[in-house]
């Protein structure tokens, strides 16, 4: 192995957690659930670090997923698209316990990539005419109306990847991708829980979906 | 008798054409893959991720990464593939999309429609219903006609918070099918046993009433 490509960024979940911080702004990977890094959500609650700020599409189950967290009572504010399956985000809601901030899944896909990738915002026909549009500038392009929105970053990112490589090159299962990849992309730290570690070298860079580049640590799920 | 919904969904089943990808809301919207026409054979779409979206895994088979949007355990047809949020949303959103078919708890005559959250009451969130109304080529509401209290919930304008403005296109209950054009919204065909004023009398909007009116059936 060559040059860069030799550093191995495999760590300890003890490492991995020590980095996480009362009051951060943490994107987690996940649909449902579904592609969540549950052992990372697990340490979370463990070591108790609240007051969080938390973007995941969903607050899935009270026993699975981010929807743990909304249970522990360690989320502020929630930023996401949907909360139906999680009776307990909506009760905490209620009750002015957290935050909840509601972003039409695409384009809470792509304000994550738009931080990614280097885009000042990006314009979207999504949400015209509704609540969605309250305080976004509108722009037309050829006669369509569309609305600006802007880049959404965390400070760290916690990833699921079915077989990660020692560098940090991911792949990932089925539907278990989800957000994964744009949310390694968008975060200062990029931490990534995967069930599968291998030499690096070993992975097909045909079947890589996400670069090492963008890992910082890779913990064994 | 047909049942209501088995007579909604085998009717959106016939707006389907040959190589169509379709997206199915979660609950009635679903059953429709049960009632294609023989010859029609689409692709289905779910947001979380994929094309090929089959139906539910043999007792025993279920895969615990392969989750349609609402949840539960699907399977991926041979052919099919998986994708990033982004990807499958720029598929909606880049009009690779042609049939979007969902549910509603209102529509009204300029083709708003309002199916996520109910002030107060019910708010889980648009999840991706937003973007598939703006998205979709075309966009088909079924629905039971009204509520269960009996009310309308086809209006002269939503009372409840929007999805999208302006975006459906073709609405089926178990009374009929209507299509909303600028002009207003247009009934096409008659459920069996039913009249025009017995549609009307359930609706809020004034439907517009061609001189031929097909049959549902």
């Amino acid at each position: 192995m060559k040059g860069w490509f030799r550093l191995k960024k495999v760590v300890s979940r003890e490492e991995a957690l020590s980095h996480l911080k009362e009051g951060q702004t943490i994107m987690i990977g996940g649909f449902l659930a579904v592609g969540t890094p549950e052992t990372l959500v697990d340490g979370i609650i463990e070591k108790r670090i609240g007051n969080l700020t938390v973007i995941n599409n969903d607050t899935a189950f009270v026993d699975k997923g981010t929807g743990k967290l909304v249970v522990n009572k360690l989320i502020k504010k929630f930023i996401g698209s949907h909360i139906g399956t999680n009776p307990e985000t909506g009760k905490q809601m209620n009750a002015g316990e957290i935050e909840v901030e509601l972003i039409p899944q695409g384009t809470l896909a792509e304000r994550i990539r738009s931080a990614g990738v280097g885009f000042g915002g990006f314009l979207t026909p999504t949400g015209l005419g509704t609540v969605v549009e309250k305080g976004k500038q509108k722009i037309e392009i050829d006669g369509k109306t569309y609305l600006l929105e802007l880049p959404l970053r965390a400070e760290v990112a916690l990833l699921k990847a079915a077989k990660a490589d020692e560098f940090g090159n991911l792949i990932y299962r089925r539907l278990a991708r989800n957000f994964n990849p744009m949310m390694a992309m968008a975060a200062d730290l990029v931490i990534v829980e995967a069930d599968e570690i291998v030499p690096t070298g070993s992975l097909d860079p045909d079947e890589i979906v996400t670069p090492g580049i963008f890992v910082d640590m890779i913990v064994k799920g | 008798m047909t049942a209501p919904r088995e007579l909604i969904v085998k009717r959106v089943a016939r707006f389907l054409q040959d190589g169509d990808v379709v997206n199915l809301g979660i609950g009635m919207p679903t059953m429709v893959a049960n009632y294609l026409p023989e010859n029609v054979h689409i692709v289905l779409h779910s947001e979380n991720g994929f094309l090929g979206l089959g139906p539910t895994p043999e007792p025993g088979q279920a895969d615990k990464d392969v989750i349609n949007a609402g949840g539960a355990p699907v399977t991926i047809l041979p052919g099919g593939c998986c994708f990033d949020s982004a990807t499958s949303f720029g598929i909606i959103r880049g009009g690779h999309v042609d049939v979007s078919v969902l549910g509603a708890l209102e529509v009204d005559e300029e083709g708003n429609l309002a199916n996520w959250m109910v002030p107060g009451k019910l708010v889980p969130g648009m999840g991706g219903a937003m973007d598939l109304v703006a998205g979709a080529k075309k966009v088909i509401v079924s629905m039971e006609h009204t509520t269960k209290k009996g009310e309308p919930k086809i209006l002269k304008k939503c009372t409840l918070p929007l999805t999208a403005s302006h975006e459906v296109d073709i609405i089926v209950t178990e009374m009929g099918v209507m299509e909303v054009t600028p002009e207003g919204i247009v009934l096409k065909e008659l459920a069996p046993g039913v009249t025009v004023e017995d549609i009307q009398a359930k609706t809020e909007a004034k439907l517009i009433i061609p001189e031929v009116i097909g049959s549902m059936e």
